[in-house]
């Protein structure tokens, strides 16, 4: 029962609206008295015109062909798809919070100020950093705040010659792309055997033009980097700083903190650790924090108590200056402040806990089957390796589209680049043993019929609404917007 | 202990999931952790809460705030009290949506890839432009990103910026030019826009880009005509900030010459959320689609021949070039971008057109009250949108104190971004003001002093 779905502009019919609007009561005056005409648009706006039922039955048959975690086991390696908790979700929209202005005046707006400060509290605990900034509105918008931070410490002391980053082999993609948009070159630190970072790699790689050695621990293997003091040491004896990239903060909480193992600088995606969904894209949130010698760089404003009495702080003279327009994404970190007040210290500390466990067990059922590269216990999530699958025909993509067919998101597929055919596994806290099992049992049968039928595997999948698309031909001959005939 | 409401492993199945794995305890899967970083203590957390607990204290916070619910507001700045319907929020809601993550597997994404497709198609009707990119994070990353966007097709590294730009998206700008090592320079003002003889004489072979805002800061419709010219004499790219609630009513910047339009999408039936999640808008002309950064959505075909959507053009992005990438945007605001799509789909073009002329008419209606009122006077005199600065007779915070004691939220105090200008304020007016209360907002003002 395959077919496409028909476009909003398709659907239109002249005459049709889908809003309803009350008569404008001021003394109206002729248009062109007010805004003359050659200000004036000159074709009339090309939108649909729908009635509001059409509006909602299209989105709605448009939600039947998305799925979420709300749909099904997400495994997705490195974005943290666990659930989201729906009591995030209303206090979000309460009135007043999602119906204010940013310039209001702070005494209007004191129970939002005093939200933005307890959030600020417990992720301080939570990363044992000094201060935090809830500005940066995704993971990778963080990771710039941060690396700007870092070079603004080391421009204000004089010391202009840190133009390099460090980064491990197994990175995440916006790391290296944050690097060179803050204007430093990039070093690559390789991996050892184990998967870790090379520790002499590191220790030979640093020196006075080293800036920041940014890393991101679990790293995305899945690994604890169980160097990292020597690591830590090694860059601030260059007088380098640490960057902790928090997309695997979830491994972690309530048994180890950057701040402890001396990071500088965190970056937290609330989006993953915090349990706030993702939207298909966004919004998430990246809040930063950092020691206390980086806290005049911070962007401003901050959030002071004095009191009963919340305020923001926009006395930094060495402060970076702004990286949003106003504080950032507020509705987002009222989830995760919900979240956090939900779960307190032991309940943040068993969600990780769970998630270890999780993708232990998960990662001993599978590796029965598929071949699983740097075989050692994990932290939340893991990387199976698909080459023996591809040689006979069927590789790490296919079998993603295998597991559509049969109910599962896939994992993260091709990468980290540091290993073939990657399957990167991440199964979070919020699942069931049931469900890692059916998983796992899934992925044999897929192996099967690997065995059995490679060809086959390779052409689905066969289940969904649509088949396999065509990237390429949407990359070469790019069709980005609908057009009339 | 909290959340284990959506923690489903009984101390059965930890049991049985260690003895499978061959650990004793769970702590035996920390072992990798050095001693010296472990934690010994629990963290200091305020204690869990249940759900009606939970709820009690973030209402209790919430009670606190004034808002657009329990005062009338004349705030704008980039950010506005217009109309949302009530459909954006049931759409937006459906967990299929919001609980998926970025679009990596089309087969299963078509919903939102679909989505991203109409949202882009319907910012190019609006700007006029090419193509549009599924989000950036709000107005003023994506002033600073159209910027960047102009160097990297220019290969030039100086842009011109007018201080009739909201000095919020300026300070993302600046902040973003400054790390990159790109340099920015600020086009001067006359009365109230930009000063076009100033920026002809700032334009030269190695200017990238020129960014203005339309209306600007002030509110004002600048006057954009030879701007995109003189621009293009000198192979510099023309970046427009544009409300796109203005776009039915005015000119679109296609037609005036601009290269890439950006802008804050929040008047899309996004709620202001005390400024975030907003919607930062990004559209360009074809020729710049390579330079263009985050997600871009394109129709393709599937095995079958059937039509769907997918990511594409990703060798722009980071995950494919890594540090040769356009851009470092990974999560952008695409949920948003849905309810702006929504709010598209059911105002149409007509109710579009009707949001704009009666944000037209009411603002001129109270500009007219304000600036007959004695020793209130406007601040530039042309022609304005839905918002206009007013020098007011004293402390706008004082005004405002006494707006807020009859629920009124009043004007935001711009004073502190244009140090020449005294005791001036901005007022927007959008569709949802009534006659009734703009008369209120005049008679406060004109009691007071």
């Amino acid at each position: 029962m395959r077919k496409s779905k028909a476009l909003l502009f398709e659907m239109s019919r002249s005459g049709r609206q889908g809003y309803s609007l009350p008569p404008c009561d001021v003394p109206g005056k002729p248009l062109e008295q007010i805004l003359p005409k050659v200000l004036q648009r000159s074709e009339p706006l090309d939108l649909p015109e729908l009635t509001e039922m059409e509006i909602i039955r299209h989105y709605t048959e448009l939600s039947t062909r998305n799925f979420g975690v709300d749909t099904g086991f997400y495994p997705l390696g490195s974005c943290t798809m666990k659930y989201n908790p729906k009591v995030n979700e209303e206090a979000a929209v309460l009135p007043g919070f999602a119906f204010m202005h940013p310039c209001q005046a702070e005494e209007t707006a004191q129970g939002a100020l005093e939200l933005l400060y307890n959030m600020e509290q417990c992720l301080k605990e939570l990363t044992a950093m000094d201060r935090f900034t809830l500005q940066p509105a995704a993971g990778a918008h963080g990771e710039l705040t941060g690396l700007m931070i870092i070079q603004a410490y080391h421009r204000h002391r004089g010391d202009h010659k840190r133009t390099k980053v460090l980064i491990p082999l197994s990175a995440h993609g916006t790391n290296p792309a944050t690097v060179s948009m803050a204007g430093y070159d990039v070093v690559q630190i390789p991996c050892d055997e184990r998967g870790l970072v090379d520790l002499e790699a590191l220790k030979a790689a640093v020196d006075d033009t080293t800036s920041a050695l940014m890393l991101t621990n679990p790293s995305t293997l899945g690994f604890f980097e169980e160097e990292i003091i020597a690591m830590a040491q090694a860059v601030h004896e260059a007088g380098g700083l640490l960057y902790y990239d928090g997309a695997n903060m979830n491994a972690i909480m309530g048994y180890t903190r950057p701040g402890d193992m001396g990071f500088d600088v965190v970056h937290l995606n609330i989006h993953k650790t915090l349990a706030t969904p993702h939207g298909g894209g966004g919004p998430g949130g990246g809040p930063v924090g950092v020691k206390e010698r980086l806290v005049p760089f911070l962007p401003v404003p901050l959030v002071d108590q004095k009191g009963d009495n919340y305020s923001f702080n926009y006395d930094l003279p060495h402060s970076i200056g702004k990286v949003h327009s106003f504080y950032g994404n507020f509705g987002v970190v009222i989830k995760a402040y919900t979240y956090m007040r939900m779960m307190g210290a032991e309940g943040l500390k068993q969600a990780s806990s769970d998630a270890v466990l999780n993708a232990n067990y998960l990662m001993n059922l599978l590796k029965k089957t598929f071949y699983l590269p740097y075989d050692r216990i994990c932290k939340h999530e893991f990387v199976l390796s698909a080459r023996p699958e591809k040689k006979k025909g069927a590789g790490a993509g296919d079998i993603a589209k295998a597991l559509l067919d049969r109910g599962f998101h896939p994992p993260t597929v091709y990468f980290p680049l540091i290993v073939e055919e990657a399957l990167m596994i991440e199964p979070t806290d919020t699942e069931a043993k049931e469900t890692l099992d059916a998983f796992a049992q899934t992925m044999e049968e897929i192996a099967r019929d690997i065995d059995e039928d490679a060809e086959k595997v390779a052409h689905g999948p066969y289940n969904t609404v649509v088949g396999r698309l065509d990237e390429v031909r949407a990359a070469r001959s790019p069709i980005l917007r609908w057009k009339k005939e | 202990m909290g959340g284990k409401h959506y923690l489903p492993l009984t101390d059965e199945d930890r049991r049985d999931m260690l003895t499978a794995i061959g650990a004793n305890s769970v702590e035996d899967l920390f072992n990798d952790i050095p001693t010296a970083v472990r934690l010994q203590n629990q963290l200091d957390l305020p204690p869990a809460l249940a759900e009606s607990e939970v709820l009690d204290h973030l209402n209790s916070l919430a009670s606190k705030n004034k808002h657009f619910h329990n005062c009338v507001s004349f705030m704008g700045a980039g950010v506005y009290d217009h109309f949302i319907p009530s459909v954006i929020r049931h759409i937006t809601g459906r967990s299929e949506f919001y609980t998926s993550y970025t679009p990596y597997q089309p087969e299963v994404s078509q919903g939102i890839l679909q989505a991203i497709f109409e949202y882009q198609t319907m910012i190019c009707q609006l700007t006029g432009m090419d193509v549009a990119n599924a989000s950036m994070y709000d107005g003023g990353t994506a002033v600073a990103e159209g910027a960047i966007m102009g160097c990297g097709a220019t290969r030039r590294s100086k842009v011109l910026v007018s201080r009739s730009v909201s000095p919020f998206y300026r300070g993302v700008l600046r902040n973003y030019f400054h790390s990159r090592g790109l340099i920015l320079e600020e086009i001067p003002l006359i009365d109230g826009c930009t000063n076009r003889e100033a920026l002809g004489k700032m334009l030269g072979e190695d200017v990238a880009a020129v960014v203005l805002q339309q209306p600007n800061f002030f509110g004002m419709v600048e006057n954009m005509s030879g701007i995109a010219e003189a621009v293009h004499n000198h192979k510099a790219v023309l970046v427009i900030s544009a409300d796109p609630l203005s776009l039915p009513l005015l000119q679109a910047p296609a037609e005036y010459g601009a290269d890439i339009v950006v802008g804050e999408g929040q008047g899309l039936g996004v709620p202001a959320s005390f400024g975030g999640p907003l919607l930062g808008i990004m559209a360009a002309r074809d020729k710049f689609v390579r330079q263009m950064p985050g997600r871009i959505a394109g129709e393709t075909v599937d095995s079958e021949g059937n039509r769907g959507f997918v990511l594409t053009l990703q060798t722009r992005e980071q995950h494919i070039r890594r540090e040769k990438a356009a851009s470092n945007i990974c999560s952008n605001e695409a949920l948003v971008a849905l309810g702006a799509s929504v709010y598209l789909a059911v105002m149409g073009p007509k109710g579009m057109y009707e949001v704009a002329e009666q944000c037209l008419q009411k603002a001129a209606y109270a500009r007219d009250k304000i600036t007959a009122l004695e020793g209130f006077f406007l601040t530039f005199p042309g022609i304005n949108f839905k918002e206009f600065a007013v020098t007011v007779p004293g402390d706008p915070a004082e005004l405002n104190k006494k707006l807020l004691e009859n629920n009124i939220l009043g004007g935001v105090d711009i004073t502190s971004f244009y140090p020449e200008l005294k005791n001036t304020m901005l007022f927007a007016v959008t569709e949802k003001r009534t006659r009734q209360e703009i008369d209120d907002l005049v008679r406060v003002m004109e009691g007071w002093k």
